[in-house]
């Protein structure tokens, strides 16, 4: 018999029942819910007049939703508000924990869910979005589910669920100077396109992947969804124990002894069978940029926008109507173009080591005057942290500002919005049509290629500010 | 509770041949602050559909009096991006029933399901041919049996099986809800607890 694979372990450790020729009704660990896409569930729950199941097992904070400026005044946007001061009342009415706006813990819930050992290995964890796959990072089956589901998690702890295949892309190698775990994504996912990992669950492997912190295997796992995904893991080893242990929620004393041992289990078996296995390599990988509306559209930055007959010609159309809306010509370079703002945070790079990174690169330097720039962390302890690290005052320094959390421009929902027709880089995940603002054009990167477009107000090579 | 149920359908089609389209289109994020499924449908693809004062764009094939009809056909790789599930509901909200495209992403797979809209993923040479009698006749009809889990055109003589998983195929026939049914077996989820929590 062939072994099993990471995803075979957790999966079948959380089947109740298989449902007959269907589902089956996997059990759920942790389900993190946030103002956007729970309010029609808990409508749903008072419908059929019930309440959450395991408040126990739940934990809510506003993210989408929020200002990233003046957090202490009431939220001035009346639907923003509304959507806030609703999911503070259904979790209330539940005895479901959340973290509200200034509490210490509030932030992005993909960014929390880490910080304060919620997410832990071996675990199924769910939430009505779709990065929910960043908590894969550590070893569990975390995968983004809608609305009807948050509150069939809500009123059962469970959810049905059809078994994804499985993946593994694996990176050996060392990455080059200047290139992070987002140029290893987006890389990946210029190479095999955003429908290339759908129906699988992906984990990813090799020693590219391993010698990365947790916070750098976070944004890999979190773009899983971008290539289609139903989610992406990592295995846990030690540095995924070693960023756990001690947060606020991990076991302690003899249950965290206990919870080891268990997790060293976890890793997929020497002869355990994929449905699919891919292989790259590490020092093929530059820095990367995206050119176009969708997050394949990515190319290294030394290269060019592929020309009309390079594509296929089913997505001719497709590609020229990208191209249009970004106003570039098949062929171009994207080294030297214009950029107008420049965005860091989100679940995909707002955690502190992104932080370090973006202020590393810009300390002792000026931010270009035609750069607008946001610097915005995934939450408060980001934020302390920052604080606590001088961090904010290299920013200030160069130029720039650090904002209050939240997600922000990455899907500018709340007041951080690219105008009409500006280009922006972002470390955030997605490029796009209209998804930083109406009529905004995104160039998804790393926060040090967002960096160097932010300190020369082009795009722009990492690489060549690196000694 | 219950969702719709579908069984056939028989309709005229809306054509997007556009590969890609996320659901950041089908409903841009500024929409999500309601608390509630009503009232999508008004905002569905909104910035492909209006211009920034509101105005219909007259190129855009929803704001096109030619074509009409409860089935969308659309271009590969169709409801990636965002988990919203408001993209589901801005589809019903308009009056579409099916989704017809050679590729889907997954989560919308599932909200679509679960809001009585059937995905229906039909090959790519299938899809070309049902474009390519859009095109011909914008009125031509186009047959979804979900029973017998057939899609065609009639009049073109072209028809083609999809799959569905069967439990979701019930579940749509009958109008089903999966909340019910997992309600409906708490005294097993109470015992797996029981034992896992040990």
């Amino acid at each position: 018999m062939a072994g099993k694979t990471l995803f075979d372990k957790i999966w079948e450790k959380h089947v109740v029942a298989n449902v007959e020729g269907g589902p089956s009704v996997l059990y759920i660990d942790r389900h993190l819910i946030h103002e956007v896409t729970s309010p029609q569930a808990f409508g749903g729950l008072k419908a059929r007049g019930i309440k959450v199941r395991r408040p126990d097992k739940t934990i809510a904070t506003p993210d989408h939703n929020i200002p990233t400026m003046d957090q202490h005044l009431p939220i001035h946007d009346e639907l923003s508000r509304f959507q806030v001061n609703k999911l503070k009342e259904n979790c209330e009415e539940n005895g479901v924990l959340m973290y509200g706006l200034n509490h210490p813990y509030n932030g992005i819930v993909h960014v929390i869910g880490p910080e304060l050992g919620i997410t832990q290995p071996g675990m199924t964890i769910v939430c009505g979005d779709s990065h929910t796959s960043t908590h894969g990072a550590f070893g569990s089956i975390a995968f983004g589910i809608g609305t009807s589901e948050v509150e069939m998690v809500l009123a059962t702890q469970c959810l049905m669920q059809s078994r994804p295949k499985t993946m593994r892309i694996n990176v050996e190698g060392a990455l080059q100077k200047g290139v992070t775990s987002k140029d290893i994504v987006l890389y990946i996912i210029s190479q095999i396109s955003t429908g290339g990992g759908t129906g699988y669950f992906v984990e990813f492997a090799g020693s590219a992947i391993r010698s990365l912190s947790m916070e750098a295997r976070m944004t890999i796992c979190n773009m899983s969804i971008e290539m289609g995904a139903r989610g992406g893991m990592i295995a846990p080893d030690e540095i995924t124990f070693e960023y756990v242990k001690g947060r606020e929620f991990a076991p302690k004393g003899e249950a965290w002894e206990k919870a080891v041992a268990e997790w060293r289990k976890l890793p997929s078996d020497a002869d355990a069978k994929f449905d699919k296995e891919l292989h790259f390599k590490a020092e093929d990988i530059e820095p990367m940029i995206t050119y176009g509306t969708n997050p394949g559209m990515g190319i290294g930055i030394s290269g060019k926008i592929p020309s009309l007959n390079e594509v296929e010609a089913a997505s001719v159309n497709t590609f020229k109507k990208s191209l249009d809306y970004m106003g570039y010509q098949p062929g171009d370079a994207m080294v030297g173009k214009p950029v107008d703002y420049v965005f860091v945070g989100s679940c995909t790079n707002g955690r502190i080591e992104d932080l370090r990174a973006f202020a590393a690169f810009i300390k002792g330097k000026k931010k270009a005057d035609n750069v607008t720039a946001w610097i915005v962390p995934g939450s408060k302890q980001v934020e302390r942290q920052a604080l606590a690290e001088g961090i904010k005052e290299i920013l200030e320094a160069a130029g720039f500002e650090l904002r209050q959390p939240g997600c922000s421009a990455c899907l500018a929902m709340n007041d951080d919005k690219i105008p009409e027709g500006k280009y922006a880089v972002a470390t955030s995940n997605r490029n796009f049509e209209g998804r930083q603002g109406p009529g905004a054009r995104t160039m998804l990167a790393s926060p040090l290629t967002a960096a160097a477009a932010a300190i020369t107000g082009v795009i722009s090579d990492p690489r060549t500010f690196l000694s | 509770m219950s969702i719709d149920k579908f069984v056939t359908l028989e309709s005229s089609c809306v054509p997007l041949p556009i590969e890609n389209v996320d659901t950041d289109q089908i409903i841009p994020a500024r929409f999500l602050k309601a608390t509630t499924r009503e009232g999508f449908g008004d905002n569905l693809f909104c910035d492909w559909r209006y211009d920034k004062n509101g105005n219909p764009k007259p190129d855009f094939v929803l704001n096109n009096p030619v074509y009409s009809g409860q089935i969308l056909v659309a271009g590969k790789n169709f409801g990636s991006g965002s988990s919203r599930e408001h993209a589901a509901w801005a589809i019903h909200g308009y009056g579409f029933k099916a989704v017809v495209s050679s590729f889907f992403a997954d989560i919308f797979k599932n909200n679509s399901l679960n809001n009585g809209i059937l995905p229906v993923q039909v090959t790519d040479g299938f899809l070309a041919q049902v474009f390519d009698a859009i095109n011909e006749n914008p009125k031509v009809l186009v047959k979804v049996d979900l029973e017998n889990q057939t899609i065609s055109v009639p009049a073109k003589g072209i028809s083609e099986k999809f799959d569905i998983n069967p439990y979701k195929k019930k579940c749509l026939i009958n109008g089903y809800d999966d909340i019910d049914y997992l309600i409906s077996i708490s005294e097993n989820i109470k015992a797996w607890e029981a034992k896992a929590e040990k």
